[in-house]
C-alpha cells in the first residue's frame, strides 16, 4: 500500500515514517506541501494520505478539498496542531475520514491510521 | 518592587501545551519555573522557535534554548541524533514551537478565530530577543532532564471570548 505524508515538517515526516513501517507500511512518499502533494499524485496515486493543515504554497484544507473534487474514495488523515472544535467539524466537511491532534504518540497515530484503513475498507466492501 | 497584570488565559495554557508535548514527543517531564516579565534582552539563547499569532488574539510565543539543551530535546522528539550542524535541526525546534503554540491556541477560547503563523527559527550563538516597546513578554522557565528552555509569551487579546474569563494575577518584577 502506498502512503503519502505531506507536512511542511521533515522532523515530523520521518516520525510518521517509523510509525507506518512499524505498522507495516514501507512504501511512503513525502511531500512538503499540497502543491506537491497533489504533483505527486499525478505521477501515481497514494492509497493513504496524512495531511498537515498548516503548511506553505498550499494548506491541507485546500488539499483536502481539491483532492475531495475529484476522488471521494481514498483514505485521507489531517494530522495537525489545529485542535479546536471548528477547526475539525471544517476538516471534516471538507472530507477528512479521521483527525489526529499533534501531539501524537505511536500508537495513537497508529490507531488513527488502522481505524480509517477500517472503515475504509468496510466502506469499499459495503 | 512594581507589580504588573498579568493575565493566566496566555500563560497557563501554553504551561500546560508544553508538558503534554514535551511528554507526548520527548518523553521528557518540563519542570516549570515561576513565570517574570522580561524587562532586558537577557536571557540569550543560541536557537529561537517562533510562532505569531494573529486574528481575535495576536502576539507571539519563542521557545528559546541554548545550543546543548536544544540538540538533546531535538534528538529526543525526533529520535535519531540531531546536532546543530544537522539538517533537521531548525525544522525539530520549529516544529516543537508550532505544536506548543498550536496546542495552547485551543484553550484561549471557544469563539474565538485565532490563526498561527509556520515557524521561523533563529540559529545564531548568544542572540537576543528585545522585548516589545508595545507589549510585555513573559518568560516561562522550563527545565528537563536534558537540558533547560524558555517560552516566551507576548499576546494581546483582541477580541473577548465568550467562553473565558480574565482571571489576572499579580507577577512581581
Amino acid at each position: 500500500m502506498k502512503v503519502m505524508l505531506v507536512d511542511d515538517s521533515r522532523t515530523i515526516r520521518n516520525i510518521q515514517r517509523n510509525v507506518l513501517s512499524q505498522l507495516g507500511y514501507t512504501d511512503i512518499v513525502e511531500a512538503g506541501d499540497g502543491v506537491e502533494a497533489l504533483a505527486r499524485m499525478a505521477e501515481g496515486m497514494p492509497e493513504l494520505m496524512l495531511i498537515d493543515w498548516n503548511m506553505p504554497n498550499m494548506d491541507g484544507i485546500t488539499l483536502v478539498r481539491k483532492i475531495r473534487e475529484t476522488n471521494k474514495t481514498i483514505p485521507l488523515i489531517m494530522v495537525t496542531t489545529e485542535a479546536e472544535k471548528t477547526r475539525v467539524i471544517e476538516a471534516i466537511k471538507a472530507g477528512v475520514n479521521n483527525y489526529c491532534i499533534k501531539p501524537f504518540t505511536v500508537e495513537s497515530l497508529g490507531e488513527k491510521i488502522n481505524q480509517t484503513l477500517g472503515k475504509a475498507t468496510a466502506a469499499a466492501t459495503a | 518592587m512594581e507589580t504588573i497584570s498579568v493575565d493566566v488565559r496566555f500563560i497557563n495554557p501554553f504551561i500546560r501545551s508544553v508538558h503534554n508535548v514535551f511528554k507526548t514527543m520527548c518523553r521528557l517531564e518540563p519542570r516549570v519555573g515561576k513565570p517574570y516579565v522580561k524587562v532586558s534582552e537577557e536571557p540569550y539563547a543560541d536557537v529561537s522557535g517562533v510562532i505569531g499569532f494573529s486574528g481575535d488574539a495576536s502576539g507571539s510565543i519563542v521557545l528559546t534554548f541554548m545550543f546543548d539543551a536544544a540538540s538533546k530535546i531535538a534528538t529526543a522528539f525526533a529520535g535519531v541524533p540531531i546536532t546543530p550542524e544537522h539538517r533537521d535541526f531548525a525544522d525539530a525546534i520549529g516544529e516543537l514551537a508550532n505544536m506548543v503554540a498550536g496546542n495552547a491556541k485551543k484553550e484561549f477560547g471557544e469563539g474565538l478565530s485565532i490563526s498561527i503563523s509556520l515557524p521561523n527559527v533563529i540559529v545564531g550563538s548568544h542572540h537576543a530577543i528585545s522585548p516589545s516597546k508595545s507589549h510585555s513578554i513573559i518568560i516561562v522557565p522550563c527545565e528537563t532532564d536534558m537540558g533547560s528552555f524558555n517560552v516566551e509569551v507576548s499576546m494581546v487579546m483582541e477580541k473577548k471570548s465568550v467562553a473565558a474569563k480574565a482571571q489576572p494575577v499579580g507577577a512581581a518584577v
